[in-house]
């Protein structure tokens, strides 16, 4: 099966500074990857690129086969990619279910409909109802968004993007601001999303108990260049990462 | 929203029904009934600019274009086709709004909030300036008087029943949008629009949709208003037209769902009480203006809610 | 055309640009440190010409004595307004619009205490002594007054860009600009700064509303006008930019100066075609510093 993201090439600068440089590789169909890297490497920026958000300097973005370098996020997710986000981007005056429940009814394109009331359509409701289920967040669905606690929330961005039913899920440090305890659950959670949705997903992580314990392979970044990628065991024995990542706590 | 907020909501609706119903068959002079007639309207127009605020964020400091738009559609109909053009003066007023809207929506809605802000403003005023220089056309600041709608619409009531009715539709329309994707749209669209994007949705587009949407409510209203006064003036243009219905917004509570009604209803009382000393309107509006903005931002709906909760929790702390 | 009529009309325009530039600039000023866009601006522009017209009225002094008490005067309602109103919604959740309002707020205020204090009536103000009149150069009749803001205005433009880029409270006003919470943390103290920056651009508002005093009568009401002029001016130049505000200034002010000439009734409407066609060619103005574009 072709491959679900390929890069090529991929060149960033931002006033002089690269930071993004010969970015190169392949994503396959069902991996659950993670991107590692130190502060800077330009993880987030790479995300940027592959939705949209950024338009890169050079290189090419293939999605399912096409061409989408260039394209608006709009476009982007439309065609399949979801993201959620480091720093949660919630709609916090709307109720729990709501969130989720407008990420549906995008997905199934009745988010111009100006006259029958939210509540009346079926299809996006359930299906809501059934991500929140899968969250573990059911009970909060009448809650407005603003009232739960950090690390719901950041559950909440990650249901919003699953509304979106992503044949790719990108996730911006799922785990960060979170305890140990809240660490693991979401740890399985993550596990438990990627084989009920059936997704391919990437997820840039600084928790390395995270990236080592579910993600099947790991590409790290370093001053905008792609530095590895391998199998966990693989990188965690590479020199380079290591010495790239001196002072940090490896595991 | 909670369900329990939608029935709260449907009481006042039910009650403004009643009231404004049944007020032309109590003893009202025609002089009240013109100011009920007034509160209708500046009413809709509230709550149509409400939409563009309240709910999608978009400040417009130039919605008196539209109003005078539809004003001006009924007036010049009828100052140069005759009195049965009243209606149809109406549809163009219509028409014509929903073309500009598109027009100028196209020019300014890329541009962030301030920006867009202001350019709404010079928009409004650049209709004011062609409206008030255009004097052999418009009548300029002489205005266009013996505006009377043809038919038994001639008769006050009547026509009272008639704007009533007109204005019921519009808030039903507005409600229906309030509760729909497209409004639950709109209002992430204010909160968050980066992640609209990612949602796959068109910010702008929606935008541009609910800016028309506003405009051409507006453009009724001022039509509306052309048969009550039975003349209009290139003031219902100026940048203090548009500044009137935002405050009223503002007084009432912009994004609570029937504040900026009360908002006008309060704002035209108000003009009419202190009636006679109007010479330093603008003074007493710009005060009203500050206060809200910097004491009661929520206005006097949102205000008067978040106090009720705020009782209701201190006699149930007490009782527990 | 008669070259000296389109001279005439150059110098006319020329002057009505530095005007413009001195009230666009102060704009951009306060918006641009403090992220405040201030639609009250015309109507410190308006108190401007109020104040310097009752400093001669009631001290007798000369023009520019009166210039600069009113710049003086100005300045210090500005910083008043910030810290006594303004303060009270920063960091508020869509502060922008409130802001706004806020300051839309200020116009209506400050238009009707103008006219209790000064009452309707056009007041007027007579040039400085010694540049009443005319000069007369190669067949031209160029009034000197004219001449002089010109001179002026271009010796506060050098002045301002001197001071932004020179000196060590112009880089932290413009510091400031890219990031408030920044320089909060390196111990600038940002609330004084905003009063203080809000004062400077009030006192530029107002200092360019007595300059024009001498020419056209001064009323109530120009707030207005004057704040959408700032506004053209921008667009066409491009938010946040110095020089685009300048030049922004200079196309208004020509093609003001020259619609007036030769189509008087329909002069005012020539700004705003200026502005529509350069929203719809060039929307980020001609020379943007800073995206105003959506995401």
């Amino acid at each position: 099966m072709d491959p679900v993201l390929i890069l090529d090439g991929l060149e960033k600068a931002f006033g002089g500074l690269q930071v993004t440089s010969a970015m190169s590789f392949s994503v396959e169909q069902g991996q659950l990857s993670a991107i590692i890297g130190p502060n800077g490497a330009g993880k987030t920026t790479l995300f940027n690129q592959i939705t949209g958000y950024l338009k890169p300097d050079r290189g090419r973005i293939t999605f399912y086969g096409e061409e989408i370098t260039g394209l608006t996020t709009e476009q982007i997710v439309a065609r399949g990619m979801g993201r959620a986000f480091q720093i949660t981007s919630i709609f916090p005056e709307e109720t729990v279910l709501d969130n989720v429940r407008v990420a549906c009814l995008s997905r199934l394109n009745q988010t111009r409909r100006p006259l029958k009331a939210v509540s009346n359509f079926k299809e996006a409701t359930d299906k809501a109802y059934a991500i929140l289920e899968s969250l573990g967040l059911k009970n909060h669905s009448d809650r407005l968004a603003f009232e739960l606690a950090h690390g719901d929330q950041k559950l909440l961005d990650i249901g919003m993007a699953l509304g979106l039913e992503p044949k790719l899920l990108l996730l911006d440090e799922p785990t960060s601001g979170m305890s140990p305890e809240e660490r693991q659950l979401t740890r399985d959670l993550i596990k438990k999303l990627w084989k009920e949705f059936n997704l391919t997903m990437m997820f840039i992580e600084h928790d390395m108990d995270t990236v080592f314990g579910i993600a099947q392979v790991v590409r790290v970044l370093h001053q905008g260049r792609l530095l590895a990628e391998g199998t966990p065991d693989e990188i965690h024995n590479n020199p380079e990462v290591i010495s790239a990542y001196l002072g940090e706590d490896l595991q | 929203m909670a369900d329990t907020g939608r029935y709260k909501d449907l009481t006042f609706w039910v009650l403004l029904l009643l009231i404004f119903g049944l007020l032309p068959l109590v003893k009202t002079s025609s002089y009240q009934l013109m100011l009920a007639n007034h509160i209708l309207i500046w009413g809709m127009f509230a709550l149509a600019f409400n939409m563009l605020f309240g709910v999608t964020g978009m400040l417009s400091f130039g919605q008196a274009l539209y109003y005078g738009l539809g004003a001006y559609s009924v007036g010049m109909m009828v100052k140069y086709l005759g009195q049965s053009w009243f209606l149809p003066g109406i549809g163009l007023g219509l028409l014509l709004a929903a073309l500009l809207s598109v027009l100028v929506g196209l020019l300014i809605i890329r541009v962030s909030g301030v920006f867009f802000t202001v350019l709404t403003l010079a928009f409004g005023q650049l209709a004011w300036q062609i409206t008030f220089r255009w004097y052999h056309f418009t009548g300029g600041d002489d205005g266009i008087q013996g505006i009377i709608p043809p038919g038994i619409l001639s008769d006050r009531t009547v026509y009272y029943y008639f704007t009533f009715a007109v204005v019921v539709m519009s808030i039903w329309f507005m409600r229906r949008l309030a509760r729909s994707p497209l409004g639950l749209t709109l209002r992430c669209i204010r909160q968050n629009p980066e992640r609209v994007h990612f949602l796959g949705r068109s910010v702008r587009l929606n935008q541009l949709g609910i800016y028309m949407i506003s405009s051409i409510l507006s453009a009724l209203a001022g039509s509306l208003m052309a048969g009550v006064d039975y003349s209009i003036h290139t003031n219902m243009l100026y940048w203090t037209t548009s500044g009137e219905v935002i405050l009223m917004s503002v007084l009432g509570g912009i994004g609570q769902s029937f504040g900026p009604f009360i908002g006008a209803a309060v704002i035209i009382i108000i003009e009419d009480v202190v009636g006679a000393r109007t010479e330093y309107w603008s003074l007493i509006i710009g005060i009203i203006m500050m206060v809200m903005v910097i004491l009661f931002p929520r206005g006097l709906v949102g205000e008067f809610r978040a106090l009720r909760s705020r009782l209701r929790s201190l006699t149930v702390q007490k009782r527990g | 055309m008669d070259p000296s009529f389109i001279i005439a009309q150059l110098i006319s325009g020329l002057t009505m640009a530095t005007l413009l530039f001195l009230v666009a600039s102060g704009l951009t000023l306060i918006f641009g440190v403090g992220n405040v866009f201030n639609f009250a601006h015309g109507s410190f522009y308006m108190l401007g010409a109020y104040l310097a017209y009752q400093t001669v009225s009631s001290w007798h002094t000369n023009f520019w004595v009166a210039t600069f008490a009113a710049a003086l005067g100005a300045g210090i309602l500005g910083m008043m307004a910030e810290f006594l109103f303004l303060r009270r919604i920063y960091g508020r959740s869509e502060e922008g619009g409130f802001q706004i309002l806020l300051t839309y707020s200020f116009i209506l205020v400050i238009d009707d205490l103008v006219k209790l204090v000064w009452g309707t009536e056009y007041k007027s103000l007579l040039r400085p002594a010694g540049f009443s009149g005319s000069v007369h150069v190669g067949g031209l009749t160029i009034p000197t007054y004219n001449l002089a803001i010109i001179a002026i205005g271009l010796i506060v433009v050098v002045l301002a860009w001197l001071i932004l880029s020179r000196t060590r409270p112009g880089r932290i006003a413009r510091a400031t600009a890219i990031d408030r919470e920044m320089m909060n943390a390196m111990g600038v103290n940002v609330p004084f700064t905003m009063t203080l920056v809000f004062g400077i651009a009030t006192a530029l508002g107002g200092f360019a509303g007595a300059l024009a005093a001498p020419l056209r009568s001064v009323t109530p009401g120009a707030g207005i006008e004057v704040i959408i002029d700032s506004l053209i001016v921008v667009v066409i130049g491009g938010m946040g930019n110095f020089w685009g505000a300048w030049l922004g200034a200079l196309i208004l002010g020509e093609v003001n100066a020259f619609a007036v000439a030769l189509v008087p009734e329909w002069a005012s409407v020539f700004s705003y075609l200026v502005m529509v066609l350069t929203l719809i060619f060039k929307p980020e103005g001609l020379f943007a510093a800073r995206g105003v574009r959506k995401v």
